[in-house]
């Protein structure tokens, strides 16, 4: 509890400390307060979880979970930035308060037992991602991102809004709890209306995590987003909200299971061969990255379609390693960026021979993406299928083992890239900030991967 | 001294060592001190065994406690025979690379690849079974892509991506009987005690097949194979040859048939079809081949065709015979592209068109390359005739039609192999041959611990059936349950 009020005086204290001019200050200040965000969400991890403002928040383990997830790899993000942002701007307090009240809204969204607050978690994530994308005001594919982004969200916002009225107008209610209530206490006879609004809620959240057929903005605002802010997107945002979207359907919508599993699983399959086949035909990493990550949101969207006890575990497990996977490859990008220039599948050419260690890690990072055993990515990808096996779904699961052997091949195009083909080119070298960045990442993906016991049960 | 995770654990702690090193010499010591202490850490189980037909040396420890996965191994007649001949292989893999220049990483990924071969061979746990599975492919895929020669980048790809397909296949049929498991694990012992609905015994089956055809490979699964075994070094191909193919055939026996024998019983006679056609279309394109180590790519699919046949034929005599051919074949096959190796290394070529006549030039070779064909061809006291023999035997109890065309793989591999022999040692001299200089040193002691292999087994091969005759006759046991 006492995590969103830091985060929110934290984003303050580092727009302050900007006005200053201390902008050395920024990073360790944003660092540290973020580890004490993490503290204190630990510290809540003991207490009997009660909806707090009048059942506005829960804070139980799902949303403690969560958001430690997303804080820790805003630190990550945090540790990438040294040195990021100055290079294309001097007001940098700006990035980091954006990024930490983007957080918040992470952070409120995976811990909302209100409707209202969804949409309040939801505005405030998005908005501040719309500048962030946008923030290099002199390149226009910056400038195009976020145009889409802010028009596309805006559209979303508005189905979602329009669904949490409809639910409303239904029930009576923003609380979750009193929708339960409503849903279980009238089987059979449920508005109409309730069914409209789940359906323009499934709307407005699919386009929140990027899954299709509400994808489209996805591709042009990663890859016109600044790459720090994109491996920010793809990671704390996605998980975000997934975490929101799963709490309202098991929270709430559990009872109308079959009038929403039939719709998520056309979305399920539409989105993981959309994803996958366009990530296949993409020659700049970026965007790879980009159309694997709608690939992925359609991998997590199994445990929607497989709801029971441990989905909550599961899209936690993946998205931990993929964001890990995430933010190690677009970290790999920037290096690789920042040497030759360039995004494409190319200017990894050679790597192994470049910088081994560097290629170790993103083929392990790669690895991971394409769920092999003994990284995260397996433990995540594993615990997927099981539940969706639970409720034996086994088409589905042939469709996923299709589009994961097609995902196979493009992960491998980098791999092949680094130690199969060859360039000219000095060695790259890793600042200190990255290599403590690669060693966390590497050691927990493996280790999710070798011993995953502590984090299957967590939830 | 039969610690079986201590076992599979040696390589990988050495591997992670030798990855560091960038000499060459240090290099190739290190992993053979390596190889020959893991060959020694085998002996024990090899004198210790108790072939009753239940698992010995059995060791089980909780993994992944929320899905009920133990890091349960163990090892019993079927598998003890591929463990050792992993691990005698790869001392023997690690001699032939002596002359080239591969540096520690490499032998890191070959040790990386014989610890998940040994955790498949050991696996009583599907989910460790899995893991090994893909542990194993991961560093061949790299020995291949980083070391071959020609197109090795695509065919390497064709390669990881078909074995991945396969892989994914076989865990959705694990999490499905994991599913039905009511003790909530991923056992051995409870996966054959399920008693499945034939419906769901037929789409296992096919989920399973496919994987281990992949990897076998059966026909028609084996379009990566040729390819792939051309254009990967050596030293890769004597492991995917050697030992991976094992894999596959030693899933069918330990998972395959025990799990669903009901759908056995049903498409046991399709997976016959394919692999006794397997037989005689290999031999027959392994006829036309003028490049050598695609002739031996080939004659491997005939003849692994015939090892799956006899496992398909679900009789003891037919499984012996599979148990036994298998370690020949494993045997044999490093041989076969040692000797092609050594023969392309002096001559810069393995057109048939343009080698001939080394036998006058190098008469050591001549010799064991003879007692390696013959091995290959399975003339009597060699390892070979046994094992073709008891596998014959077995498909003419199966069915006395399989047997007439399965019997073609002894006059086509006849064909083949003397051919091989013909074109590469006899007849005149070529450019290239003339001054082809006789093997000595290691390449000598390396060909002849493998002929002597080869007459060993073929003269005593009473000393590994033995061994897997018990678990052999449990495993027919599972027939019409």
């Amino acid at each position: 509890m006492g995590a969103i009020i830091t985060l929110s005086i934290l984003a303050l204290l580092v727009l302050y400390l900007g006005l200053f001019k201390a902008n050395k200050s920024l990073l360790p200040v944003g660092l540290v307060g973020l580890l004490v965000v993490i503290g204190l969400l630990i510290k809540d991890w003991k207490i009997d979880a009660s909806p707090l403002y009048n059942g506005m928040i829960l804070f139980d383990h799902y949303a403690i979970a969560f958001s430690i997830l997303c804080t820790f790899v805003t630190i990550l993000v945090f540790i990438l930035s040294k040195g990021y942002f100055t290079s294309s701007s001097d007001h940098v307090a700006e990035y980091y308060t954006l990024l930490l009240f983007s957080l918040l809204g992470a952070v409120l969204v995976s811990s909302y037992h209100n409707l209202a607050l969804l949409f309040l978690g939801i505005e405030i994530m998005s908005v501040a991602l719309y500048i962030l994308v946008g923030i290099r005001k002199k390149d226009p594919a910056s400038n195009e991102a976020a145009i889409k982004y802010f028009i596309m969200g805006a559209f979303s916002t508005g189905f979602l809004l329009l669904g949490i009225t409809l639910l409303y107008g239904a029930s009576g209610s923003f609380d979750l709890m009193m929708i339960r209530d409503y849903v279980t206490a009238h089987p059979g006879a449920i508005s109409p209306l309730f069914y409209g609004g789940v359906l323009l809620m499934i709307i407005g959240l699919t386009f929140k995590v990027g899954a299709a057929p509400f994808h489209f903005w996805t591709a042009d605002v990663y890859d016109g987003a600044p790459i720090l802010i994109t491996s920010f997107m793809s990671t704390v945002v996605k998980v975000a909200s997934f975490a929101g979207l799963l709490r309202l359907f098991t929270f709430s919508l559990l009872p109308l299971q079959d009038f929403w599993t039939p719709i998520f699983l056309g979305i399920v399959v539409l989105t993981l061969f959309i994803g996958n086949l366009s990530a296949l035909m993409q020659s700049s990493f970026k965007r790879m990255l980009a159309y694997s990550s709608i690939s992925h949101a359609g991998y997590m969207l199994f445990a929607v379609i497989g709801i029971g006890a441990s989905s909550a575990n599961s899209i936690f497990v993946y998205g931990a390693s993929y964001s890990l996977a995430t933010v190690t490859a677009f970290a790999a990008l920037i290096l690789v960026k920042r040497a030759v220039g360039s995004d494409h599948f190319e200017s990894f050419n050679g790597l192994a021979k470049k910088n081994p260690y560097l290629a170790a890690i993103l083929t392990i990072a790669m690895l991971s993406l394409a769920g092999i055993p003994l990284t995260a990515g397996f433990i995540g990808k594993f615990m997927m299928f099981s539940s969706v096996m639970a409720q034996y779904h086994i088409v589905l699961l042939l469709i996923a083992v299709l589009n994961a052997a097609i995902a196979v091949y493009y992960y491998l195009k980098v791999v092949v890239a680094m130690y199969f083909r060859t360039a000219e080119g000095k060695t790259i070298l890793i600042n200190a900030n990255y290599v403590i960045l690669f060693i966390v990442t590497t050691v927990l993906t493996i280790l999710i991967g070798v011993y995953p016991n502590c984090f299957m049960e967590l939830i | 001294m039969d610690n079986l995770f201590l076992l599979i654990l040696t390589p990988i702690i050495g591997a992670i060592f030798l990855s560091f090193v960038c000499e060459h010499t240090l290099a190739k010591r290190g992993a053979l001190v390596l190889s020959l202490i893991t060959l020694g850490l085998t002996i024990p189980f090899i004198c210790q065994f108790n072939p009753e037909g239940d698992f010995n040396y059995e060791q089980s420890y909780p993994w992944i406690t929320a899905f009920g996965v133990n890091f349960h191994i163990g090892v019993d007649g079927i598998s003890l025979p591929l463990l050792v001949l992993t691990n005698f292989l790869v001392p023997l893999i690690v001699l032939t690379t002596f002359k080239k220049a591969f540096k520690g990483n490499f032998y890191a990924l070959m040790f990386f690849m014989q610890s998940g071969l040994m955790l498949v061979f050991s696996a009583m746990d599907a989910f460790t079974f899995y893991v090994g599975w893909e542990v194993a492919l991961i560093p061949i895929y790299f020995i291949c892509a980083l070391w071959g020669d020609g197109d090795r980048i695509r065919v390497n790809l064709k390669f990881f991506i078909y074995t991945f397909f396969g892989s994914l296949l076989m865990l959705v049929a694990i999490l499905y009987l994991h599913q039905q498991v009511a003790t909530n694990d991923f056992e051995w012992h409870s996966f054959v005690s399920l008693d499945l609905e034939a419906s769901t015994q037929r789409w296992i089956f096919w989920a399973f097949f496919i994987a281990f055809a992949i990897k076998i490979p059966i026909f028609p699964f084996h379009t990566w194979q040729p390819s792939t075994y051309t254009h990967a070094p050596a030293a890769g191909t004597m492991l995917l040859a050697g030992i991976m193919l094992k894999m596959g055939v030693y899933g069918l026996m330990r998972w395959l048939l025990p799990v669903v024998p009901e759908a056995v019983a049903i498409y046991g006679q399709l997976a016959m079809i394919l692999c006794v056609f397997a037989v005689v279309y290999a031999s027959i394109i392994a006829i036309q081949q003028q490049d050598s180590k695609r002739l031996i790519a080939y004659s491997s699919i005939a003849h692994v065709g015939l090892i799956s046949a006899g496992v398909f034929t679900w009789n003891v005599t037919g499984m012996s015979g599979a148990m036994i051919q298998m370690i020949n074949h494993g045997v044999s096959v490093v041989g076969l592209f040692f000797v092609l190796d050594i023969i392309q290394d002096r001559t810069g070529s393995r057109d048939l068109r343009e080698l001939g006549g080394i036998a006058k030039k190098a008469p050591r070779l001549a010799i064991v390359f003879l007692i390696i064909i013959m091995g290959a061809i399975g003339l009597p006291l060699t390892n070979g005739f046994i094992g073709e023999f008891l596998l014959l035997k077995g498909i003419y109890e199966y069915s006395v039609w399989f047997a007439v065309f399965g019997g073609l793989t002894l006059i086509l591999g006849a064909v083949y192999m003397l051919r091989l022999y013909q074109k590469t040692m006899l007849g005149t001299t070529s450019e290239r041959t003339a001054h082809f200089v006789d093997i000595s040193g290691v390449e000598l002691y390396t060909l002849i611990i493998i002929s002597a292999v080869i007459i060993y087994l073929g003269i005593f091969p009473n000393s590994l059936l033995h061994i897997s005759s018990a678990s052999v006759s449990v495993l027919a046991t599972f027939l019409g349950r």
